[in-house]
């Protein structure tokens, strides 16, 4: 039988339970990951209506938002945050969810956690009333965000419901340049598309490029599919990923594994599968990407300029102009050497071990320059670890940074990391939009973990191609 | 079980003609630490407000509004159902808007708030209507998918699977979805990996 599905309608097909009066899909779900920020409701709604969780073994929990990530001590001084924590280890407990808390090693930001368990997998359907849920299609995944109402159905039923989207091939061929890195790319992909170009798609991530990329910087990209519209993005299982899981906790061993391994290269998309849409861009043309305004698609290579705002289409304007007002940048003005005052090395995005080195690597023997307050914060205890095993936190410390506890920190500021009043951020993190950091005129600028760094050691935008890196 | 059919809203309208407005924006992060979404109305938009005093809704005059007029791309960022929350309990029960963040839009369905798109033309002659006249009442009618400000009465759309649930009141999905459990449980025994991955 010749079966031309991709995989996102595999995989979408082997989880639908029915069809909705509505016409929606309810659709089973594999995995539930829950934090402490989005959940406690939902258990209130299960409470309410004297309902239990459906397939505790299917839900993971974790705490990262809210958390400090220097004295982490209990309880909280942030008396809101300890009521939240309280909260999630109180529904934890009463409804038999697994908890990584924070004495767990196995605790952090719960799209690193869930890679780094083997918790996601090829094939599944995963959800999180976290909109960076999309993370986990790194795997090979539908990996979704989702509201906390959804997330009490599917507390409840281990369903949800959904209207299957369209899937659009986001195609990239060729090498990336020397200091271009994941982030880059999918920041120029939202640049391209647009800030709303993906809703009502999923976003299937194809071509050497994403071929040649590591596990954790599939799931870089994956991440910020979100920031263009799309509800989720995927990359197709290959050895890689097997690779990727093998030995890790929740995945099976023996010959269990090899079954495993079968299937989930069996879910990726037919040579000849059909899309309902399909974009093609040359890597050859990503250059380090830097946001300068209040949307991820407004973003330059670091070598170019600020737009004009007579140049830009007509219905653009305003927006141009707020983001450009807000940030106090001149417009048609270069990008590099922009000041900065905060960097910040973190998040779901980019705060695996991989983008530690690649900053460590940068910071060797240099120092942060005057003025500048920089953290480094893993995004899981056990990446911390790894990379105090590397002796990478000296590299930090020694340079000036701060070497923090895991957690969201700085880029949605929930908890004591924040900026103040106009600080700048060259932030390795997902959003820039007005007031993300935690200032409600704080600035965001986005790059790659490599390219904060670097802003970290000169005090301003730099280029990391003309940024001569000292061996570590 | 059913919630209340929604077919039409009527109310004095908001103006917020800006595009892309994110979940931060609408409600910033620091008032997600709660474990209620009680009192979240009061700081909706708390950031845009406190910087801008003409931000619409700092102004008396649109304190009792219930249907926002907004522009494109209108609740995109964070999954934060805190964000529609705030603004339901702000007093929003209709968002017309040129386009909506999908989680977001997913969210307003989940609360009962009606959630319709129109054109960037549509949406300037109700806003301008409001503008002019702040007391005008609107209707948002989801049977005839219209929006309608005095004598001005514009198109709307809403995907049919949405827009049924709202008008027959079958909004409550929890129970929709748990009426199925039956499928549910035959259907885990289907799934490769929660069945040692044997065919
Ligand atoms: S790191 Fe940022 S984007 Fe990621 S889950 Fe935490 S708050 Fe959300």
């Amino acid at each position: 039988m010749s079966d031309h599905r991709n995989l996102f309608n595999r995989v979408w097909d082997l989880h639908t339970v029915r069809t909705l009066p509505n016409g929606q899909t309810q659709l089973f779900v594999g995995l539930h990951l829950i934090h402490e920020v989005t959940s406690p409701q939902a258990f209130e709604i299960l409470r309410d209506r004297g309902l239990k969780v459906s397939c505790p073994k299917q839900t993971v929990a974790t705490v990262d938002h809210i958390i400090p990530t220097a004295g982490q001590a209990r309880p909280f001084q942030d008396n809101l945050a300890e009521q939240m924590m309280s909260a999630i280890e109180r529904n934890c407990d009463e409804f038999g969810v697994t908890l990584l808390n924070l004495d767990d090693n196995r605790q952090g930001i719960v799209h690193v956690v869930g890679p780094e368990q083997g918790l996601t997998q090829p094939g599944m359907t995963i959800v999180c009333g976290d909109s960076h849920t999309s993370t986990h299609g790194a795997f090979g995944s539908i990996a979704i965000g989702i509201g906390t109402s959804n997330v009490a159905q599917v507390l409840a039923t281990q369903t949800m419901f959904l209207r299957r989207p369209k899937v659009r091939r986001v195609i990239i061929n060729g090498d990336l340049a020397p200091g271009v890195y994941a982030k880059d790319v999918i920041l120029y992909i939202i640049q391209q598309l647009g800030v709303e170009g993906g809703v009502g798609y999923a976003y299937e991530y194809a071509g050497s490029t994403f071929d040649a990329m590591s596990m954790e910087e599939r799931m870089t990209v994956c991440n910020m599919s979100i920031e263009g519209g799309a509800r989720c993005g995927y990359i197709n299982p290959d050895e890689k990923t097997v690779e990727y899981l093998r030995g890790r906790p929740f995945v099976p061993d023996g010959e269990e594994f090899d079954r495993a391994a079968a299937w989930w290269l069996s879910m990726a998309s037919a040579d000849d599968a059909e899309f309902d849409d399909e974009v093609v861009f040359d890597a050859s043309v990503i250059e380090p990407t830097v946001t300068w305004g209040i949307t991820p698609a407004q973003s330059v290579g670091v070598s170019q300029q600020l737009p004009n705002v007579r140049d830009c289409a007509p219905g653009e304007q305003k927006l141009i102009e707020e983001a450009i007002q807000f940030m106090g940048l001149a417009e048609g003005s270069p990008i590099e050497g922009t000041k900065i005052d905060v960097a910040f090395i973190g998040s779901c995005t980019n705060s695996r071990i991989s983008d530690i080195r690649e900053a460590a690597h940068v910071v060797n023997g240099r120092s942060v320059a005057d003025g500048v307050k920089a953290i480094v914060v893993p995004g899981s205890q056990l990446v911390r670890e790894q990379a105090m095993d590397e002796g990478l936190h000296e590299v930090f410390e020694t340079a000036g940074f701060e070497w923090r506890e895991a957690g969201c920190s700085m880029c949605l500021a929930m908890n004591p990391d924040k900026l103040q009043g106009r600080e700048v951020c060259a932030s390795s993190s997902n959003r820039n939009f007005k007031g993300r950091q935690g200032s409600p005129t704080g600035r965001t600028l986005l790059m790659s973990p490599a390219m904060v760094a670097a802003a970290a050691i000169n005090g301003r935008v730099t280029d990391i191609r003309q940024f001569e890196v000292a061996g570590v | 079980m059913s919630n209340t059919e929604i077919k039409t809203v009527t109310g004095t309208g908001i103006p917020l003609m800006f595009d892309d407005i994110d979940t931060d924006r609408i409600i910033p992060a620091r008032f997600l630490r709660c474990v209620t979404f009680d009192g979240l109305g009061e700081h909706a938009f708390e950031d845009d407000r406190q910087q801008d005093p003409g931000h619409p809704f700092n102004q008396s005059q649109y304190q009792t509004a219930s249907i926002l007029v907004a522009g494109r791309n209108f609740g995109c960022g964070s999954s934060r159902e805190h964000a529609p929350q705030s603004l339901m309990r702000w007093g929003i029960r209709a968002i017309v808007a040129e386009s909506f963040a999908e989680i977001f839009f997913g969210n307003c369905g989940s609360l009962g708030i009606a959630a319709v798109c129109a054109g960037r033309d549509d949406l300037k002659i109700l806003a301008d209507a409001v503008e002019r006249d702040p007391s005008i009442r609107l209707t948002v009618d989801l049977q005839t998918l219209t929006a309608t400000a005095g004598d001005n009465s514009v198109s709307v759309e809403m995907p049919d699977s949405v827009r049924d649930a709202l008008v027959t009141g079958e909004w409550d999905f929890l129970a929709q979805l748990l009426s199925a459990q039956d499928q549910i449980t035959a259907h885990s025994a289907t799934v490769p990996y929660l069945n040692g991955f044997s065919s």
